[in-house]
């Protein structure tokens, strides 16, 4: 009986819901409003957003998988540090790759690549999950949560790509008649109030369907 | 009446009752029946004088405030377009031109916003709030007649529900409705919001008639051209009358005070904020005066009162009694502020030559902030005024 127990299956409820779980209940940004500051910055286009939250994945995968390897071998006094030099090596790399392949992007992104060692996400999750956990569980949350925040991202910019520019991915959609009709892009898309408020629409919405997160007054 | 009261009593109140056909659109109903009949209101318990004065009428007091404003608008409109045609025109070409041109605008405010409000009182269960009877009548006065009339209804809709119905509706609001619609459009299409060619209907956008320039004021004076040539061409006298390009209802001081007396004498809108922002915009004005470095300092003081939207925000915008400071003391400092800030923005960043509106705005923001350490400051006061009679 026992035995049958700790043979849990290799993708059970429990790792299915360390995935689904930040699409929604525990989002990162709409939830738990992490990483509000980069979701601010580069959502004017969605290119950037994509390139952003693939960044993110590949630094919160590789780096919760290497914390939750050492997990046994940091000590506690000084993990903050340790964790800080695993993800700006990750950083580092995903910097130095964009820098080589995706220049435009790169330049677009400016200092927000960077950025991404200071993201209360990976962080958060380094702490309250890598630190506890084996090393395939903590990869699974990393990836669910990485996800989580990048779904925000695309999100945002495509409204704001959408509207802002009348673009998606740098190619115009909206057609050329419309402007002939009279109609204007909307500058303040462009601008970060919006992708403020972008955000607040996308959490009033998360709650006025999911009414187990509004909070008691 | 009599009849139509009990018609709607008998007839059209039970389909919206409850287990009526349209029990869910109650709030449509209640908002007619309120709207042709007074709500009977009454005290419940204690002995308190309940005044018959409520929302709706407060509000309708203020759309009579405001109709100098609007037919002003109507005229100088029209006014402005022949000018800069170099046709002749009798007054009531002008004031027909000028009608055509803004009622289109005062309709779709008013439709578009009305339908929001019904919505989310239908989606709320509430009842449908007052409060957009008087933005819906700010909201044109505060635009240049050539705005295209899609991005009117847009704005309105941004307006009403991220400046009002996500914080809870009418009296929740912390900033001005109208004003929200009004910064979002000069965000979102500046093109069409400032420049020189706006302010003339039918100037640059509709393609009849070659491009006609004409600056406002501020426009004007933000291009450094010479003081000598603010004063040729926008002179106080027409500057008080209003007849200078701008807004449509900003333009006129003469409206805008005919509106403050209204206001004053039925003690809806607060002296306290008019005078204050009057004063606090003439010391800032004062203030530049003495350095006088470009044309926009060179402005005298009074002058700036009578240019832009500064007698239009102060008498209608920055008075709004939800968005403004609530305490007395408070009231001074939040429209010194409005004024004092208002000029400065509109000299120090001549890419906003409207700063009344943001400053109007940010002082909203402020407004609860100020409240709250003028009521801590009187509660320290009379503490301490407690302590000393203990002794």
């Amino acid at each position: 009986m026992s035995e049958t127990k700790k043979k849990a299956p290799f993708f059970g409820k429990k790792e299915k819901k360390l995935i689904t779980d930040p699409f929604d209940d525990s989002n990162p940004i709409t939830v738990q409003v992490l990483g509000i500051c980069s979701a601010l910055a580069i959502t004017v286009q969605l290119k950037p957003s994509v390139v952003m939250t693939l960044s993110v994945i590949f630094v919160m995968v590789f780096s919760s998988f290497i914390i939750s390897v050492l997990r046994n071998l940091i000590p506690s006094r000084v993990r903050i540090i340790v964790q800080l030099v695993v993800v700006a090596f990750l950083v580092t790399v995903v910097n130095e790759f964009l820098k080589a392949y995706q220049y435009d992007v790169f330049k677009q992104l400016s200092v927000f690549v960077g950025l991404i060692i200071t993201n209360c996400i990976v962080m958060g999750r380094l702490e309250a999950f890598a630190l506890g956990n084996k090393p395939f569980p903590a990869i699974i949350d990393a990836f669910g949560n990485a996800l989580g925040y990048g779904i925000i991202l695309i999100i945002v910019s495509f409204f704001r790509e959408l509207f802002g520019s009348g673009k998606l991915w740098g190619i115009q959609v909206v057609p050329d008649s419309f402007y002939d009709f009279g109609y204007v892009n909307n500058g303040l898309m462009i601008l970060p109030p919006m992708a403020l408020i972008t955000v607040g629409i996308l959490i009033w919405i998360q709650r006025s369907r999911n009414t187990a997160l509004i909070e008691e007054n | 009446m009599k009849f139509l009261h009990q018609f709607l009593e008998k007839n059209i109140k039970p389909t919206f009752d409850k287990g009526g056909k349209l029990e869910k659109l109650y709030p449509a109903y209640d908002a007619i029946e309120t709207f042709l009949f007074v709500p009977a209101h009454g005290t419940h318990n204690g002995v308190h004088v309940r005044d018959g004065i409520d929302l709706k009428r407060t509000m309708v007091t203020v759309i009579i405030a405001l109709i100098p404003c609007l037919l002003f608008g109507m005229y100088n409109t029209g006014y402005q377009h022949f000018l800069a045609q170099g046709q002749a025109a009798d007054f009531w070409e002008m004031f027909l031109f000028g009608a055509a041109k803004v009622l289109p605008i005062v309709v779709v405010s008013y439709a578009v916003g009305l339908g929001v409000e019904f919505l989310m009182a239908v989606i709320k269960g509430s009842q449908v709030e007052e409060g957009f009877l008087v933005s819906g009548m700010l909201i044109p006065l505060c635009l240049p007649a050539d705005i295209p009339l899609w991005m009117v209804a847009i704005a309105t809709i941004f307006g009403v529900v991220i400046g009002k119905e996500v914080f809870g509706g009418t009296g929740m609001n912390i900033l001005n409705p109208a004003l929200t619609v009004r910064a979002f459009l000069f965000f979102a299409y500046p093109t069409y919001m400032s420049g020189d060619q706006v302010w003339h209907a039918d100037g640059a956008f509709s393609g009849t008639v070659d491009a006609v320039t004409g600056a406002t004021a501020l426009g004007d004076a933000a291009s450094k051209v010479e003081i000598s040539t603010i004063m040729d061409k926008y002179d106080m006298y027409a500057s008080f009358i209003g007849t200078i390009p701008g807004s449509v209802g900003e333009t006129s001081v003469v409206a805008c005070l005919i509106g403050a007396f209204i206001l004053l004498w039925t003690g809806i809108a607060s002296w306290r904020v008019m005078l204050s922002m009057v004063v606090g915009g003439y010391t800032m004005g004062l203030i530049f005066n003495a350095f006088g470095v470009n044309t926009l300092m060179q402005i005298s003081a009074l002058h700036h009162l009578l240019i832009g939207g500064f007698a239009f925000g102060c008498v209608f915008m920055a008075t709004d009694p939800v968005s403004a400071a609530q305490t007395s003391s408070g009231k001074y400092i939040y429209g010194f502020l409005c004024g004092f800030l208002g000029i400065m923005i509109r000299v120090f960043n001549p890419a906003y030559p409207e700063g009344i509106m943001l400053a109007i705005l940010f002082m909203n923001v402020m407004a609860p902030l100020i409240d709250h350490y003028v009521v801590d400051a009187n509660i320290k006061r009379r503490n301490k005024r407690l302590q000393l009679a203990s002794k």
